[in-house]
């Protein structure tokens, strides 16, 4: 018999500039961790440690200081019971909802009954790619799987959706317009925990990374991001190899309409209801489908369609069943991608913007996003929403939740 | 194989001198001298005080043994294993032999010459005519698997080592290879040579590679350093961009063996090596590449196609035209040592003959307008513009002033020899002299015979062809003769795919991806759609009845008639055109379409190109325009881009696991001009 996955909490760092100048980067990612640890205990005061079976954790870069199994390590460290197990996973940029989702399907299995499920990353301290990886590193795969940058594969689906630089640079002002009036509105203010050092003292208590004094004119003066790689290293020669009908890539990425680099970290409680009713805890919602799909790896950045497509399908529902879409703002064009092959009406996709404006802390990001659609699920008093990335080698993560 | 032979100071010279060949090659005698001479020097150490290593031929060593290689099948792997693994043990036990070990390059090291001598300690060049020391296995298909790839990249790192060596299949002068790395030092003379070896050694008795000295890292480090890592994809991108998208196994392989080989020791690095050139040799390209590039290419310079007559070799040749074809030509000539005189209709046009070059190749061009200038010439080459009214003019002009029984050729590209012959006295004499441009850099020449063409022309020709080192391949005459015929194919299913409303981008990386260099809308473009037009309805004319009219034309005719786009010349064809440069494919190439636009698989697209071109050829053969396989492939190659990897035009059909299904199948997609013809 199976039973129910529900969110019991979600909480998550703020977001700090994943920059030297970072708030964050004085901060180890294990005391991000352990920070959100104690703020679960504190917040809800039933959650009794010897009951936590697990704590499994995305990060996206498990080297040096993120390595090793960190999750165990923090369980320890945040003085959890020796029963309070830790692993960590890597599925790319969704790595945090990952994480959600086989803690999830482990609940509803019925083998565990309480799991905390979320992601870590520290970009400022640990660089995106510094663990390497055969799919970019090893030429045999490279060449075979016609590998290429995210940036030059963003690029690629702008130019074949005919999404130009005024279309991306648009969708970029959007993401700072509606994170700046969420944050002024508060709407982010149930899951943050503010950063403090261990003198108590606040080292940041807002995400660090939003620029809501970004202008169209602005923007337009960034140059494109990929289009020394793509043309100069040979890139785009490989990915026209394959979408040979495209004539040449038109660049449009740069770092103003794509995700942020940042440093954060997210927790979610996940648990049966068996549990919350034994520990007296109220759920939130429930998970009620995900879903995991593979695609093309070259175009790479598409996989939030097919795995949306699946989750509802799960879940026995339509797009239009669906109060609230969030979709990691990766590359501003996977976003209009997804509005536009999903039919979707913009106002309920990324309604307090995205990654653009907030930043993309990867092993986290599924996690926080999946706190971002809870909060204003419960906001609007609507029922569902649909949280989803695309993910490195061609992969989708979608999740559906349900408010009780 | 091997002599040895110890001076009184204890150094051994060991000179490299294959008794059955007239060049050095990694054969069987080799590997068994090797390990003998490796014993003896092992078992005399305490009387050697250093090792110089040499060859009595002309050249240093030419490589490896191809005849053998050739014959590699799947179910030699493990005898490949072993033979490999031999070769490179004595070369590891020859640089760890703990003396000072010296490579006196004598000559051209080229592929398992260079590995040898990168396995001695120090390397003295002698800078000769010939000397010539590079990698050329990529081009064969192959990579070098006596340990090449694996010192390359030690001793240079890996962005040196494969951009400027392993993928380019570069054969460098002594003083190009010495700034690039693989070599030390450059002597004048061999007494020099050996001079320099005997010093370095005197003066390095603990010498060791670096690879074996304490502390060693690979220059601009390995895979696992960051800042190599960080540099490592864009390696295979930029492999892929040079291919123009085309997958190559030999490239791709040497790339692999590089950084595969970086990333653990030397010896499980040669492993890797071995592992890697064993797959390329099992495989088909490798055969493909060997046999049309090594073996048909040394059957056609060896003289396959000259008749076996007694000729008096060019003396003095006039060239006719002095437009790029014409100076391309003569220069040709003139760098080869001929003395050349080139007439066009006024002394400022002939004068474009000597405008740019090597002054002391200029000096023995002369350039004039009067017809009286050629008096002695034993050659005439004509280059003038492609009107057989024109040509039979210009040749009743210089025919009465040329030495007697001089050789009367003409440059065209696809105006029929027999024909141009009726414009002058001795049709004997007179024969088809095809250039392909830029002449300075295309190795093709394509002699075509005409019907009343004596053996006696065709040996002058081809003679001539060779002195100025071009390839020469001998044809009958037919229209377009196999060249210009052939590549009209590949042209022609282009522009057939255009029609059918195939997007314009996928038609050029397709062709790219199969292997051409250019893609065929641009080449139509540079040829010029008008000639391509012209071409035709010569054809047609002349064809009767028999000329099938297909969708193509009539897309040429659009084209050029109504847009008034009739290639790059112009400004306008296919592409835009920028300063002369192209901009981009025209927008308005969709509209087009003649046909229902339906989606044609890539895979499919790639073997048009390759089946229309080898049917062709085909016929070429059966109706005798091709005299030998040979000249078919090594043609197709050299001068109209058909896809080295195949092995050629004909060759292809052969190679493939299943060609006439194949055609078939696409004939039953495509039409009728892919069925096969009879087996």
């Amino acid at each position: 018999m199976s039973s129910e996955a529900y969110v019991y909490d979600a909480v998550r760092t703020p977001r700090g500039r994943g920059k030297s100048n970072g708030a964050l980067h004085g901060v180890k990612p294990i005391s991000l961790v352990t920070g959100l640890i104690d703020a679960l205990r504190e917040r809800n005061p039933g959650l009794d440690p010897a009951r936590i079976d697990d704590i499994v954790m995305g990060i996206v870069t498990p080297v040096g200081e993120q390595g090793g199994d960190l999750p165990r390590a923090a369980a320890l460290l945040a003085g959890l019971p020796d029963t309070a197990a830790g692993v960590q996973l890597n599925r790319f940029c969704a790595s945090g909802l990952e994480a959600v989702n086989q803690a999830a399907a482990r609940v509803r299995s019925g083998w565990d009954q309480l799991i905390l499920a979320g992601g870590v990353e520290s970009m400022s301290r640990n660089p995106m790619g510094s663990d390497g990886g055969a799919w970019f590193l090893d030429p045999e795969t490279a060449l075979a799987t016609d590998f290429v940058p995210q940036g030059v594969s963003a690029d690629l689906i702008a130019t074949i959706e005919g999404f130009g630089r005024d279309d991306v640079d648009g969708y970029a002002l959007r993401s700072q317009d509606r994170a700046a009036k969420a944050m002024a509105g508060g709407h982010f203010a149930r899951s943050i925990v503010p950063v403090r050092d261990e003198n108590g003292l606040d080292v940041l208590t807002a995400d660090e990374h939003p620029r809501p004094e970004t202008t169209r004119e602005a923007l337009g003066r960034l140059k494109p991001s990929f289009a020394a790689i793509g043309a100069a290293a040979g890139f785009d020669a490989v990915a026209l190899r394959k979408y040979h009908w495209v004539e040449r890539i038109n660049h449009v990425h740069h770092a103003g309409n794509s995700s942020g680099i940042v440093d954060g970290a997210a927790l979610v409680v996940i648990g049966s209801e068996e549990i919350g009713r034994s520990l007296g805890l109220t759920p939130r919602a429930r998970i009620s489908a995900a879903a995991v799909t593979g695609s093309d790896p070259t175009i790479m950045l598409t996989g939030p369609i097919p795995a949306t497509r699946k989750a509802l399908r799960t879940a026995g529902l339509g797009t239009s069943d669906v109060d609230l879409f969030e979709i990691n703002e990766a590359f501003a064009s996977v976003v209009l991608k997804y509005q536009r092959d999903l039919e979707l009406d913009p106002d309920t996709v990324n309604v307090n913007g995205g990654a653009i404006a907030l930043g993309h802390p990867l092993g986290a990001t599924g996690a926080m996003l999946l706190g971002t659609a809870l909060d204003e699920l419960e906001r609007r008093d609507q029922r569902r929403a649909v949280v989803t990335l695309c993910i490195g080698g061609g992969m989708g993560v979608a999740t559906v939740i349900e408010r009780l | 194989m091997i002599e040895y032979q110890r001076d009184d100071s204890g150094v051994v010279t060991l000179t490299l001198n294959d008794p059955d060949q007239s060049a050095n090659t990694m054969n069987q005698r080799y590997v068994d001298a090797m390990s003998a001479t490796l014993d003896r020097l092992e078992a005399e150490r305490d009387q050697v005080t250093g090792v110089i290593v040499t060859s009595a031929k002309s050249t240093f060593f030419a490589g490896g043994d191809l005849p053998s290689m050739i014959q590699a099948r799947r179910e030699d792997a493990p005898a490949l294993f072993e033979l490999l693994g031999t070769i490179k043990r004595d070369l590891r036990r020859l640089e760890t032999y703990g003396r000072p070990v010296v490579a006196a390059v004598n000559g051209a090291a080229l592929g398992g010459g260079l590995e040898i001598a990168l396995a001695c300690h120090h390397r003295v060049a002698l800078d000769a005519q010939g000397t010539r020391l590079g990698f050329p296995e990529v081009t064969l298909g192959l990579l070098p698997g006596a340990g090449g790839v694996t010192r390359t990249v030690r001793m240079l790192g890996l962005a040196p080592a494969l951009m400027n060596w392993l993928l380019t299949g570069r054969r460098y002068k002594p003083a190009d290879a010495r700034d690039n790395g693989l070599v030390d030092d450059i002597a004048a003379t061999p007494e020099d040579m050996l001079e320099k070896a005997r010093a370095w050694i005197a003066a390095n008795p603990g010498a060791r590679q670096p690879w074996d000295r304490e502390g060693y890292r690979i220059p601009g480090g390995s895979p696992s350093t960051p800042k190599l890592a960080a540099q490592l994809p864009a390696f295979s991108a930029t492999l892929r961009k040079q291919l123009k998208g085309a997958s190559l196994p030999a490239p791709e392989k040497i790339l692999e063996t590089a950084v595969e080989g970086a990333q653990v020791d030397f010896e499980t690095a040669q492993v890797i090596e071995t592992r890697h050139l064993i797959t390329l040799l099992t495989g088909q390209i490798a055969k493909n590449m060997i046999g049309a590039l090594f073996f048909d290419m040394r059957a056609i310079n060896g003289g396959l196609a000259r008749p076996g007559v007694e000729v008096p070799p060019a003396a003095k040749v006039a060239v006719l035209g002095a437009g790029m074809m014409g100076a391309g030509i003569a220069y040709a000539c003139a760098r080869a040592g001929l003395e050349v005189v080139v007439k066009d209709v006024s002394e400022q046009a002939a004068a474009r003959a000597k405008q740019d070059g090597d002054p002391s190749v200029l000096a023995r061009i002369t350039t004039t307008a009067r017809v009286d200038d050629l008096a002695g010439c034993d050659v005439v080459i004509e280059a003038v513009f492609e009107d057989p009214e024109l040509k039979h003019a210009v040749f009743a002009e210089v025919e009465p002033v040329l030495a007697p029984g001089a050789l009367l050729a003409s440059n065209t590209s696809t105006l029929p020899i027999t024909g141009l012959a009726e414009g002058v006295s001795r049709p004997a004499d007179f024969i088809g002299m095809h250039f392909f441009s830029p002449v300075g850099k295309m190795p093709l020449l394509e002699i075509v015979v005409g019907e009343k063409t004596g053996d006696e022309a065709v040996a002058r020709a081809f003679d001539l062809g060779r002195r100025i080192a071009k390839t020469p391949i001998v044809v009958n005459d037919g229209r377009g003769f196999f060249t210009s015929r052939v590549i009209g194919k590949f042209i022609d299913e282009a522009i057939g795919m255009l029609a059918e409303g195939v997007p314009a981008a996928s038609i050029e990386h397709a062709a790219l991806r199969a292997g051409y260099p250019t893609g065929p809308l641009a080449l139509a473009d540079e040829v010029s759609l008008s000639l391509v037009q012209r071409i035709r309805r010569q054809f047609e004319a002349a064809a009767d009845d028999a000329f099938e009219r297909l969708p193509s034309h009539e897309l040429v005719d659009t084209m050029v008639d109504e847009h008034g786009r009739p290639g790059r010349a112009a400004g306008q064809g296919f592409y835009e055109y920028e300063n002369g440069k192209r901009a981009g494919l025209w927008p308005g190439l969709a509209s087009l379409a003649t046909a229902e636009g339906r989606a044609v698989p890539v895979a499919d697209l790639q073997d048009r190109f390759l089946f229309a071109e080898t049917l062709d050829a085909q016929k070429c053969l059966a109706e005798g325009v091709l005299r030998t396989e040979e000249d078919g492939n090594v043609g197709s190659i050299l001068g109209i881009g058909y896809p080295a990897w195949t092995g050629g035009v004909l060759r292809f059909a052969h190679q493939h696991e299943d060609f006439r299904a194949r055609a078939t199948e696409l004939a039953k997609r495509y039409g009728d001009r892919f069925t096969p013809g009879a087996a």
